[in-house]
């Protein structure tokens, strides 16, 4: 053995193909049946995808680094069931290009916030989280305030449909507007976004100002949305 | 710089400045705005103020034709250079944002310094800035040294250097301006990682090249490490980071990896750039630079290669110890967890071999401080392994996870350990490129050392304390059945926690602070030299053996 290890350390070469084979095995082991083995991801039949609000939202949420703080992946344990609501399901982040399901929790879970507060609260608490909760650490973001672009919507929802995400024609091409709609309730499109994106989509005025659509609006709006795409793991749980 | 390269390598360098010069131009005249304009702007900057920098030197007289039988060391320089300067902006702005969540109002209310953006401005400045730029200017130094050659080429390694600072400098501007892919410590967005498949293809082939004209048959151990560093970071990085750009004018991409399977190959890319960005490249530091600093040769050959292999075979599997209880394939996680127990073998032995080299040499571990750091850094990463393979088994796993448990872990490993090895390998090398037998002030590196140990220590504790505080909150029960504490009750009990731990990476970038000035007064006092001894093979004069007649005079 270690004649053949004397050898080895003479060729170069040799030493590279050694590294990169040693070092391939675990990956491949470890990731490739990921892919191929059908129960690992269960797609819920009644998971939907982030509206073009929710997914500017979620943008929004990777631009200011949130993730870094927290978490949305409820682990199988009993005081996070307790706490945040049931374990999260694979097939519940299947059509996240990426995975928020983050490494630490600075701030609380956010698997399944959506519903939990208000708009209201949630506007007021992002412009400044002491305002509602007096030891809260998180900063704040009055800048959200501004006037939301939805001018990449469409590219955005076309890029995800090409990954796999199922965005229809008709949902790419009214990105833009569906995005305006959906936090104008009494706008002609309200309907529309829920035709396309089923029924339980939050069509509200988020922020409280009718006027403009602002990127408060869509983080609302993708926080409002957070555990409420698929019932599935409710359901697993009911089962248990 | 330009002095050490010939009128033709001059020549390839004024073009080579000139093509990033026009990368950059293409890039800001394509996407017009937004980050990517920026970073144009950013890579043409750079590419004119080389093409000044060269052309001044176009005319001038060539390189000294002896230089070939110098070693290359001014990229090491350069490379030293950047490591400190990327040591104050990644630890200042870790110490900065550790103080944001002791004061969370202390920050002015714009976008560029919310916590959030400014995070990974410290996670890339300290592992790639600092780390990287170590690694790189450390390798090139030691594999001349234990080839006996001089490096194969005198341009690439500037290509290098300077690529590698463009890609980190692009990563930290990209995040101050909202532009990130969020996957941890693979931010930066994909033009950005293309540019980077490009600059390590250069190191890889730099390396080779020079390993292929080395003077001794055996390659070093050190240089081993140094190729799995290259090697398996460039299969983590192009694999983690394959994405769909929404436009080619535009920085905004998603992965193609989704889900369950992103999260996978996320963490086994994330863990992994610990085991082979921070642990492997380092490694090759400390087997180069303990024996030479201590004058002890390493204690077991067979024991290196044990641990070798061990690291680069066990390393690759751990990731999934990331998403213990998560939505992840129970067995994936099972594997997780085994391989990173078992990885405590290779981990030990590693330490347990570089301790037992300073057996003979211990008085010199009491008296020199620059010795002192490498033995503090071989007992950190014993100690920060056994930690990492104890927090790996599930139900401690369900404690730590998600609690500053884990970043008290990381900064054991990344302060203890690999900073601590950096600060070892630069005072080992800088007064030996500056000609000198020492650092200008040997009393500051003491003071280095002293700041450097307190700061991790206090770091370190207070870190755990937090952690498992947390832990232990969130899981406990009230007699009659329901949580007993509110999530705001364990962010109330952490404030103690998260200022001594703003005091402790103080101290540490106040020590690296001290490293900087003196490494920089070093430099400065007397140009660069070096012993007689210190030069390839083909330079050096075979040893007159006895019967040799006396040369004519």
């Amino acid at each position: 053995m270690l004649i053949l290890h004397y050898n080895l350390e003479k060729v170069s070469m040799a030493l590279v193909v050694a590294i990169i084979g040693v070092a391939s095995i675990g990956g491949i082991v470890e990731i490739a049946p990921l892919f191929t083995i059908d129960e690992t991801v269960k797609v819920p039949e009644d998971l939907r995808p982030l509206t073009p609000l929710e997914l500017a939202g979620r943008e929004i949420y990777i631009r200011e680094g949130c993730y870094a703080c927290h978490s949305q992946m409820i682990r199988s344990l009993a005081d996070e069931i307790d706490r945040y609501g049931p374990y999260s399901l694979a097939g519940e982040s299947a059509y996240d290009h990426p995975m928020l399901w983050g490494s630490k929790r600075t701030g609380p879970d956010l698997a399944r916030v959506g519903g939990k507060y208000s708009d209201y609260w949630h506007v007021a608490h992002l412009i400044n989280p002491r305002n509602v909760v007096s030891a809260s650490i998180m900063p704040s973001y009055p800048w959200l305030l501004r006037p939301l672009d939805t001018g990449k919507l469409p590219a955005e929802l076309a890029t995800l449909a090409r990954l796999g995400v199922p965005y229809s024609e008709v949902m790419l091409t009214a990105a833009a507007s569906d995005a305006m709609a959906q936090s104008r309730p009494d706008s002609d499109g309200a309907t529309e976004v829920q035709d396309r994106y089923g029924a339980g989509v939050a069509v509200r005025d988020f922020d409280g100002n009718v006027e403009k659509v602002s990127e408060m609006d869509a983080v609302v709006a993708y926080l409002q949305s957070l555990g409420t795409q698929t019932r599935a793991a409710l359901q697993t749980l009911e089962e248990e | 710089m330009t002095d050490t390269l010939s009128l033709r390598e001059r020549r390839i360098g004024f073009f080579l400045a000139i093509l990033l010069a026009l990368l950059g131009l293409t890039m800001a005249a394509a996407a017009r705005h937004g980050a990517m304009a920026v970073h144009g702007v950013i890579a043409m900057a750079i590419g004119v103020a080389l093409i000044f920098l060269i052309a001044g030197s176009l005319y001038d007289p060539d390189a000294d034709p002896a230089r070939k039988d110098r070693y290359y060391d001014a990229p090491t320089q350069a490379g030293i250079f950047f490591t400190l300067i990327w040591a104050m902006i990644g630890m200042g702005a870790g110490v900065w944002v550790a103080a944001l969540l002791y004061w969370p109002e202390a920050t002015p209310l714009w976008p560029a310094t919310s916590f959030g953006r400014l995070r990974p401005v410290h996670t890339t400045g300290v592992i790639f800035g600092f780390g990287g730029n170590a690694l790189i200017a450390t390798s090139f130094y030691v594999l001349q040294r234990t080839a006996r050659t001089r490096l194969a080429d005198a341009i690439s390694p500037w290509f290098v250097v300077i690529g590698f600072n463009l890609f980190c400098v692009w990563g930290v501007t990209g995040y101050l301006m909202g532009s990130t892919q969020s996957k941890e410590y693979a931010e930066p967005e994909w033009y950005s990682d293309i540019w980077l498949v490009i600059v390590w293809v250069t190191y890889f082939v730099l390396y080779m090249r020079t390993l292929a004209r080395r003077n001794e048959p055996h390659i070093y151990v050190a240089n081993w490490y140094y190729l799995a560093f290259i090697l398996v970071v460039a299969m983590l990085h192009i694999v983690n980071n394959l994405a769909l750009p929404v436009s080619l004018t535009g920085a905004r991409s998603f992965p193609v990896w989704g889900g369950v399977q992103d999260a996978m190959i996320q963490w086994w890319y994330g863990h992994n750039a610990v085991a082979f960005f921070l642990t492997a490249g380092f490694l090759g530091m400390l087997y180069y630079f303990l024996p030479v600093r201590s004058g002890r040769p390493i204690w077991s050959y067979r024991l290196s290669i044990l641990s070798f292999w061990g690291i680069t075979f066990f390393y690759i599997w751990v990731g999934s110890h990331h998403l213990h209880y998560t939505a992840l394939p129970y067995w994936v996680q099972t594997l997780g967890m085994t391989f990173s127990v078992m990885l405590l073998v290779p981990s030990w032995a590693s330490a347990g071999n570089a301790l037992a080299t300073l057996n003979g040499a211990w008085h010199k571990v009491r008296d020199d401080a620059t010795l002192r750091f490498m033995f503090v850094a071989a007992v950190f990463y014993g100690l920060s392994t056994f930690e990492g393979s104890f927090l790996a088994i599930r139900p401690v796993n369900s404690l730590s996870h998600y609690t500053d448990w884990t970043v008290g872990h990381v900064h054991s490993g990344t302060l203890g350990w690999v900073a601590m090895i950096v600060f070892g390998a630069i005072y080992t090398i800088v007064p030996h490129l500056s000609g000198r037998e020492a650092m200008a002030s040997p009393r500051a590196v003491e003071w280095h050392f002293w700041l450097a140990v307190s700061g991790t220590l206090i770091y370190v504790i207070s870190m755990w304390n937090a952690g498992i505080t947390q832990g232990l909150m969130w899981r406990t029960y009230s007699e009659n059945g329901a949580l007993a504490y509110s999530f705001l009750d364990s962010v109330r009990a952490m404030a103690p926690y998260y200022l001594l731990r703003t005091i402790g990476g103080a101290l540490f970038l106040a020590g690296a602070v001290v490293c900087t000035w003196n490494c920089r007064k070093t430099m400065r006092a007397v140009p660069m030299g070096g012993s007689a001894s210190d030069r390839p093979l083909s330079a050096q004069t075979p040893p007159r053996r006895p019967f040799d007649a006396e040369p004519a005079e």
